[in-house]
């Protein structure tokens, strides 16, 4: 009996089935991808759909137009985010599902519990906020509070599943606060957090964990 | 509880025992049905083992009822996690000895 190499597969199960035990990974760094894509999508339909062309949101966006054209233009705005929402959390639930049956991980585990909680909490709080700070007509910070709130629930979350999720969140609340300081160029802002970051960051876990 | 010269515990000389206690180092406990499905192994293998730690006291079992179903968690006890870590800094010494 080779008993260094049999060491050696006992350390190699123990850290695998820490690993396993204690972290989600069955995430996918194309769940990523997607979300990022769908943000830019999204983001494209109310620059050419509703915001005819426009992108700043300078002072008085909203003067000389009709209190019923305001009404339009906020259920435009609302529609399209919670779009954005759905395709993008179904595309990361279809890749994780795909992910994990590919690699024959369970999906439904103690860490996933764990770490769906982590990430809900910041993400239901900001969740309820934001749409009542946007009927409240208060739009300066519904972005920088998007992406911070996003980035809380982020870095809570990274705990339970790859570290770059937590870097992820940092680069989110980053991005967050500067954009609380630049209000007219929210957008890009958004299309920056929610769109290239999250497109950088699914390629690299992608190249790192899954080819 | 037989412990050899070179900090090697037997009673971690088994690949199930492994990853149960790899399992609970770093869960705050873990119940019996997550734990089979974990380590891929049968109810009366995973019972045997998990008594056998339970008995030299390095595993705590902790009985409860979810609801009406009962329900059997594991946690480590502080000196299960201490002669683990033991057993695990024997294990990587060794290999890189040799």
């Amino acid at each position: 009996m080779d008993s260094k190499s049999n060491y050696f597969e006992d350390l190699k199960v123990i850290k695998k089935v820490m690993e396993e035990s204690s972290r989600f990974l069955s995430l996918s760094g194309l769940s990523g991808i997607f979300a990022g894509i769908i943000a830019l999508i999204g983001a494209a339909i109310a620059i050419l759909g509703f915001m005819n062309g426009g992108i700043l949101f300078v002072d008085g966006y909203t003067t000389g137009m009709s209190s019923h054209d305001i009404a339009v233009l906020k259920s435009e705005f609302f529609i399209d985010a919670i779009l954005v929402l759905i395709f993008a959390l179904a595309f990361s639930f279809f890749f994780s599902i795909r992910k994990s049956a590919s690699k024959g991980l369970k999906m439904w585990t103690p860490v996933s519990r764990r770490l769906l909680i982590n990430l809900m909490i910041p993400l239901f709080t900001g969740g309820i906020l934001i749409p009542i700070l946007y009927f409240q007509d208060q739009w300066q910070f519904i972005i920088p509070l998007m992406l911070i709130f996003y980035g809380l629930a982020l870095v809570n979350a990274g705990k339970f599943t790859y570290n770059e999720v937590f870097y992820l969140g940092l680069s989110e609340i980053i991005t967050g606060l500067v954009s609380a300081v630049f209000p007219v160029y929210g957008l890009f802002f958004w299309c920056f957090g929610f769109g290239l970051l999250h497109i950088a960051y699914g390629l690299i876990m992608y190249r790192k964990y899954e080819i | 509880m037989k412990v050899n010269i070179s900090g090697l515990n037997k009673v971690f000389e088994n690949r199930v025992r492994l990853g149960i206690m790899s399992v609970l180092m770093v869960n705050d406990s873990y119940d019996f049905n997550n734990l089979k499905a974990t380590l891929g192994v049968t109810d009366g293998n995973l019972a045997s083992h998990l008594k056998a730690l339970e008995e030299n006291n390095l595993i705590r079992v902790n009985k409860q009822f979810i609801g009406r179903k009962p329900n059997t968690s594991y946690s480590v006890t502080n000196n299960g996690a201490l002669l683990f870590r033991t057993h695990l800094k024997a294990l990587e010494d060794l290999i890189n000895s040799q």
